[in-house]
């Protein structure tokens, strides 16, 4: 009984002082945020809650709206062109995705060994990432043109007749799929070769010891520790292609007579957002398509438990 | 510890998104309000003005004039300002692809430019909805005389008998040839005596698949294409009392089939996708097509163009059943809430005015609204036959507006393309379009 006496007190002080400390860093930490999150706070939650608002609103001219109840989340199911634009946006991120890994990996792997110029070499592959999309947009406007372009002409050479790349329905996606995936190898390929420099060479020795060759390093050696890199960058690639929009503004355009086979989930959402003035049912696209993106990030992180190999 | 923190940071951040929610929607109602107290600002500010007017006072004045305007904005800023010393003019140029996205924004913000240049199919929607400051008084204090303009360009700009704008030019549609693609292949020029027959003739002959020349092109233009066919045909856009569209009727229809036609059938245009690959003004700039349905506003860009000048040549538009051609003008207006309102219509008036008129005349950018001036115009381009424009207005017609036109206007191309591009008969996109163009105007009550 005495002893318990004597112990309480000490240890209620002492939980005190712990408690007391840990609160006086928690503040400092907390301050030290503080200007960082109430910029998200500001420009990033608050947008995405007001988003959420309006979604359930009606808009008429000059931001004049009013509360509609789910209605827009009905209309949703009946839109036959957000159905359109879903299938356009899968097939954008199904082709533009794996083919974007696949020659960063490439590229990365290349300029990760011993060459001549090697620096020239990593400049022209990320200058399509400091490049403007604008600028993009125009000069590859030009190569496909159906007329006067200069991809048809090359392949006139081959007596092809080249289709009309950005005003035919069946070729217009695959222009588009073409132009994003040489604009985003450049930053992945940059974020996979740190990666790479980060594999310690004794695992290459090791192998060259046993008599590996070379393309034997690469699938058992290099792919493996580079997962938790290829994940990453596919987690990031996947949400980016999730919310193409750019490259369509600016190359095919909300007057084209195939912009019904180009348009993203994205495009559609500027149409009827700013060109529409349905801000109310644009916000309800936003959110359905954040809800997706959320759902397939997930599904990602719960899967990366069976190929992403951590050191 | 951290739990409980972010569980109350949530807490409180839904209780401000409640609170913020609230504020924005009790706005509506408020609304009203703030403006009059916006207003009684304006007044007390305009009487401190009055008596101090040696204070300078900036005027914006937003416009898409362009590159034809490289001259003439300069000119009317110059002198306006030198007999008025005490404002200063601001222009603000934006292209015409981006110009209605950027005064939307600035309604949404209650940042107008004080005067700027509004177009038939939006007007009723910024003057029904409180954004342009009424002319009628104003008008009458200073006694100035709207009928130094045509009727038509007034009524235009007037919303519930109220005049909200100063017409300050219309424009009609041409036929813009290329003399060289005509001699070369020694066919006769365009004039006024022609029909769609004769023009469809003429282009089959001019058309020429190993040179990568073609006739005509058939691109897809309302105001410089279709509406004017369907005029032609005897058929309407919308209704007089702008409660149906005329779309689905056979005039109407066989309006459109021209342009469809002149790509489809009669192969004398390049197709729809080539037009979109290249834009059909520039196909007519480089030579590649030889007649081209265009505005009067054209008329220094293509006799400025290198290529164009010493070959460029206009007429009237051909008949189909009748003679027409659409008529548009736009306007000048001023901004409900300017904080200059004394100053705005100051630099209204001198938009209006015969000197301005004059300057328009002189770089020929358009065809000046002040009624006398329009000669000068003609005679800005002696080389062109611009009387034409002006002769077709005895058979013009408005360009058709309601009171939300983007609303049913941003869906032809949705619709109508797929005619052009031979998905679709003529009938069904048509039909179509005047099924979704009713809805739209069935909303707008």
């Amino acid at each position: 009984m005495q002893m318990e006496t004597q112990i309480k007190p000490k240890q209620r002080m002492k939980r005190s002082r712990i408690n007391r400390l840990k609160y006086g860093e928690y503040l400092w930490g907390y301050l030290f945020i503080a200007p960082f999150f109430l910029g998200i706070a500001v420009f990033y939650i608050w947008p995405v809650l007001q988003t959420f608002y309006f979604s359930f609103t009606e808009w008429g001219a000059f931001n004049k709206y009013s509360w509609s109840g789910i209605d827009n989340y009905t209309k949703l199911a009946s839109d036959k062109s957000l159905m359109h634009a879903f299938q356009n946006t899968l097939q954008f991120v199904i082709c533009s995705v794996p083919l974007t890994i696949i020659f960063s990996i490439i590229a990365a792997t290349l300029l990760n060994q011993k060459v001549r110029g090697l620096t020239l070499y990593r400049t022209l592959y990320f200058l399509p990432v400091v490049t403007m999309p604008a600028a993009v947009s125009i000069v590859w406007k030009w190569l496909y043109n159906g007329d006067y372009g200069l991809i048809n002409y090359v392949l006139s050479f081959f007596h092809i007749k080249g289709p009309t790349w950005l005003s035919s329905a069946d070729f217009v996606m695959y222009a588009i799929i073409i132009v994003a995936v040489w604009m985003s190898i450049g930053n992945n390929m940059i974020i996979l070769l740190s990666g790479l420099q980060g594999i310690s060479s004794s695992y290459y020795e090791a192998a060259e010891i046993d008599g590996a060759r070379p393309l034997y390093k690469f699938i058992h050696i290099t792919i493996p520790l580079l997962t938790p890199t290829i994940f990453f960058v596919t987690v990031m690639q996947l949400i980016s292609a999730f919310q193409m929009f750019d490259l369509i503004f600016m190359m095919i355009g909300d007057k084209s007579m195939v912009i019904q086979s180009a348009q993203t989930v994205v495009f559609l959402f500027y149409k009827y957002a700013f060109i529409d003035n349905a801000k109310g049912y644009a916000s309800t696209i936003a959110i359905v398509l954040l809800v997706i993106i959320m759902v397939v990030t997930a599904i990602q992180m719960k899967l990366q438990k069976k190929w992403v190999h951590y050191e | 510890m951290k739990r409980m923190f972010m569980v109350t940071l949530l807490a409180f951040m839904v209780m401000m998104a409640g609170c913020s929610g609230g504020s924005t929607s009790s706005n509506e109602g408020g609304n009203a309000s703030s403006t009059d107290s916006k207003t009684t600002d304006t007044n007390t500010s305009k009487e401190t003005k009055a008596s101090d007017s040696k204070e300078k006072v900036k005027i914006t004045y937003a416009g898409w004039g362009a590159s034809p305007y490289k001259e003439a904005y300069p000119m009317i800023k110059e002198a306006f300002e030198k007999t008025h010393p005490n404002i200063e003019i601001e222009i603000q140029d934006t292209p015409n692809k981006q110009y209605w996205q950027k005064i939307e924004t600035a309604a949404n913000g209650d940042n107008l430019p004080d005067v700027f240049w509004m177009n038939g199919p939006r007007f009723i929607q910024y003057a029904a909805n409180d954004m342009l400051m009424p002319l009628g008084d104003l008008i009458k204090q200073d006694n100035y005389d709207m009928n130094n303009y045509p009727k038509s360009l007034v009524d235009l700009y007037s919303y519930n008998g109220e005049s909200y704008g100063i017409p300050k030019d219309f424009d009609t549609i041409g036929v813009w040839y290329n003399k060289a693609l005509f001699d070369e292949k020694k066919v006769e020029y365009p004039n006024a005596t022609w029909d769609w027959n004769k023009m469809i003739e003429a282009a089959q002959k001019l058309t020429d698949p190993t040179k990568g020349v073609w006739g005509i092109a058939a691109g897809f233009d309302s105001q410089g294409g279709y509406y004017n066919t369907i005029y032609q045909s005897g058929g309407y856009i919308i209704s007089d009392d702008k409660k149906s569209s005329g779309y689905d009727k056979p005039e109407a229809i066989e309006g459109l089939r021209f342009w469809v036609d002149l790509i489809n059938k009669y192969k004398v245009s390049p197709t729809m996708a080539q037009m979109t690959d290249t834009e059909p003004l520039n196909l007519f700039t480089s030579g590649k097509v030889a007649m081209l349905w265009e505005g009067s506003w054209n008329a220094v860009e293509f006799s400025s163009n290198d290529y164009l000048k010493d070959k460029i040549g206009v007429a009237a538009l051909p008949k189909g059943k009748e003679q027409s051609v659409v008529i548009h003008g736009l306007g000048h207006v001023m901004a409900k809430n300017t904080k200059h309102p004394k100053e705005a219509w100051e630099f209204l008036k001198f938009l209006g005015s015969k000197e301005v008129a004059d300057i328009h005349t002189k770089t020929g950018v358009a065809i000046p609204a002040f009624n006398g001036t329009q000669e000068a115009w003609v005679k800005s381009k002696p080389d062109l036959d611009l009387q034409i424009f002006i002769d077709q207005l005895a058979y013009s017609k408005p360009y058709p507006v309601s009171r939300y036109t983007a609303k049913w206007s941003s869906l032809e191309p949705d619709i109508l393309k797929k005619a052009w591009a031979g998905e679709v008969s003529v009938e069904d996109a048509a039909k179509e379009m005047a099924a979704k163009m009713n809805e739209a105007l069935a909303a707008e009550k």
